[in-house]
């Protein structure tokens, strides 16, 4: 195409140039000089890029279907999950996605890192690229709230909680994020605006910048290269390293569809705010941040939380301002190497000693075993359409039953509706009623709240010891809800 | 790492054998964004094709109530409709009635001509529409008035003692009855 450039054109593509020179764009893209020739090595941008693309589309599609609101959320991800054509699979590749990114970032950074690729008037690429990495965590964090499953929940609500501890602003913070003191609708909503719109906005621009610096710059080349004036012969990006990049892309996309087609990726049972149990844990990227945040409380809270980080944060970033040398070769830098590896060995060490810790407290494992149970069930289960609020609800027309309504009174009394959930619609820690009026008559359900069985005791349901006068009341609310 | 080879600043190779690999790359790549387009359209699609058409039975009351009917009685029946990942119940009026042969049959309020409620109006013993005066008989005969067709009867069955029906919609302004998905 550079050789041959001023070929003659057929009549549209001339026309078409002469307004948007897309060709000269194309060539100027195209013909970007690699001094020391195309590597493998240098995929791993294009990847992400390529990344990125994915998780636009597969999101754009998904918000065809996806409700952002605290009431809708779980039952339009649920809907996408169980019942849409194609909609566990599109899901599954937007949230491996999410981890494909972070991977192939670790791959970047690092091969920038070690071939000293930030070195000689490459700050400003460095530096976009650190903003999109915070950037691309950002998209993490935010869009697993989404589902508003209840992993989804706690380990957001542990994740906004960290910010409580950053001193005079930490709670306006929290606050700010959740739309409240609590994790509510609001919630969902701002995380869905900055899932959709704020993040791949400021991400749509620092690529922008990174790229253009990138390219300003000029491409490093191998370690052994001069960053400032390229000794070594260059070949152009196309055609080499453009198949390089293509077939990188192609693995990608494979990979990811191979794991979304195998292990569909899951979704829990809905949020509920009242449980108690539940031990939320972070996506595989965010464990080493969640174990480290474990060792500071109290008053060594702001130095783990705020001090150690900024300053980790801040060499990273400042990173070619810091190391001024032009030598590239890893093993003439043996400082920042070896920093960078033992970042790297220390977030691995706090992400495996996390495990090994659940792995060890039987409390905490069997409380992680009952959650995946959890989820495995609700997976298994049918989807259940939700009852539009504006439908004559079968219960409002049961409850026109005065005797339903005062059992309802006593239901919430009793606090049954702590454990068997609002309405009697289950909830992790007891199962749902709805329907029991349907499977045993009224004398059963009697028996039962009086005795109950070996099985519901176990699961912790005491015996209920109602005067007749209420008793019979509960029983008909039971027997209204279906 | 691959082997560099020993490269110059332009490219060498003639042109044909590149706009040959171009050509090989462009159709490649379409292919395989063709390939992944197939997800995405399935699953943009599945409203239209995978619609969920079982109709259910809704409860109209019990038989015995019926059985000494002189004119036809109004009835709301609950049905449940899907939109998407939510169900609404909505009450619908139909109205229970008899066939020539002493029947119960359930008819649709729904008017054939341009869908109005029709009321049965006690005094004239027939159904007659307010919007344009359509007239049908006690079994939803059409009598007179723009509807082209009889009222539309709704499939029953009679479960323990109970009279169900299949609540549908039919198209309007047609001969023959239509239904409606
Ligand atoms: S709508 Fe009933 S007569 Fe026109």
């Amino acid at each position: 195409m550079s050789a041959d450039g001023k070929e003659s054109k057929s009549g549209f593509r001339a026309w078409l140039d002469h307004r948007t020179g897309l060709d000269s764009l194309l060539r100027h893209t195209l013909d970007e000089p690699i001094p020391g020739g195309a590597k493998i090595a240098y995929v791993f941008g294009s990847g992400l890029l390529f990344l990125f693309l994915s998780q636009i589309v597969t999101g754009v599609f998904l918000a065809m279907y996806y409700v952002p609101s605290a009431d809708h959320a779980h039952t339009t991800v649920a809907y996408i999950t169980k019942e849409v054509t194609g909609g566990s699979f599109l899901r599954s590749i937007h949230a491996y996605g999410s981890s494909a990114i972070i991977i192939v970032l670790l791959l970047h950074m690092t091969q920038t890192f070690l071939y000293g690729s930030y070195k000689g008037r490459r700050e400003l690429v460095w530096v976009a690229g650190c903003v999109l990495l915070a950037l691309m965590l950002g998209m993490a964090f935010t869009g697993y709230l989404l589902p508003w499953d209840q992993k989804a929940f706690f380990a957001t609500t542990v994740g906004t909680n960290i910010l409580s501890e950053i001193p005079w602003v930490g709670n306006g913070l929290k606050e700010l994020l959740r739309g409240g003191t609590e994790m509510g609708t609001l919630t969902v909503s701002r995380f869905f605006v900055l899932h959709v719109f704020v993040i791949p906005a400021c991400i749509f621009a620092f690529v922008a910048i990174h790229v253009y610096s990138f390219r300003k710059a000029g491409a490093a080349g191998p370690a052994t290269e001069d960053p400032v004036s390229p000794k070594l012969p260059a070949e152009t990006f196309y055609p080499k390293q453009l198949v390089m990049d293509m077939g990188f892309a192609t693995l990608i996309i494979v990979l990811l569809g191979l794991v979304a087609y195998f292990w569909p990726m899951d979704l829990g049972p809905r949020a509920d705010p009242a449980d108690t149990q539940f031990m939320p844990r972070p996506e595989w990227y965010y464990v080493p941040v969640f174990q480290y945040l474990k060792y500071w409380h109290g008053s060594t809270a702001l130095l783990g939380i705020l001090v150690i980080p900024g300053i980790v944060g801040l060499l990273l970033v400042g990173l070619p301002f810091f190391d001024r040398s032009l030598e590239r070769r890893p093993w003439k830098r043996p400082i920042s190497v070896g920093l960078f590896t033992i970042v790297l060995l220390g977030l691995a060490a706090l992400g495996v000693s996390s495990y090994r810790q659940d792995m060890r407290n039987p409390g905490v494992a069997a409380q992680l075993r009952a959650q995946q149970e959890a989820t495995k069930e609700f997976m298994n289960a049918k989807f259940e359409p939700e009852l539009s609020g504006s439908s004559l609800s079968a219960q409002n027309v049961a409850l026109s039953n005065p005797e339903a309504a005062k059992g309802k009174e006593i239901f919430e009394a009793q606090s049954c509706n702590a454990c068997h959930g609002d309405n009697g619609v289950g909830t992790a820690a007891a199962p749902k009623l709805v329907g029991v009026g349907a499977k045993y008559d009224a004398a059963r359900i009697a028996a039962l709240l009086n005795t109950p069985s070996a099985k519901m005791t176990a699961g912790g349901m005491p015996p209920v010891q109602l005067k007749d006068d209420e008793m019979k009341p509960l029983i008909a609310y039971l027997q209204s809800l279906n | 790492m691959p082997q560099v080879e020993p490269v110059t600043q332009k490219q060498s190779g003639d042109p044909n054998r590149r706009s040959f690999l171009a050509g090989l790359l462009a159709a490649g790549s379409a292919t395989v964004g063709a390939l992944l387009a197939i997800p995405l359209v399935r699953f943009t699609l599945h409203p239209v094709l995978a619609r969920t058409t079982d109709k259910s039975w809704s409860d109209v009351g019990k038989v015995d109530e019926f059985q000494n009917l002189d004119a036809p009685v109004k009835k709301l029946v609950t049905i449940e409709q899907r939109d998407g990942w939510r169900r609404t119940m909505t009450e619908k009026p139909v109205y229970v009635s008899k066939d020539a042969q002493g029947q119960l049959i359930v008819l649709s309020a729904v008017c054939t001509h341009l869908g109005c409620s029709v009321p049965f109006v006690e005094k004239e013993r027939r159904f007659i529409c307010p919007c344009h005066l359509g007239n049908f008989a006690p079994d939803g005969t059409l009598l007179s008035g723009p509807p082209p067709r009889s009222m539309d009867r709704l499939e029953t069955k009679i479960e323990d003692g109970t009279l169900k029906t299949q609540y549908q919609f039919f198209r309007q302004l047609t001969h023959t009855k239509e239904e409606l998905a």
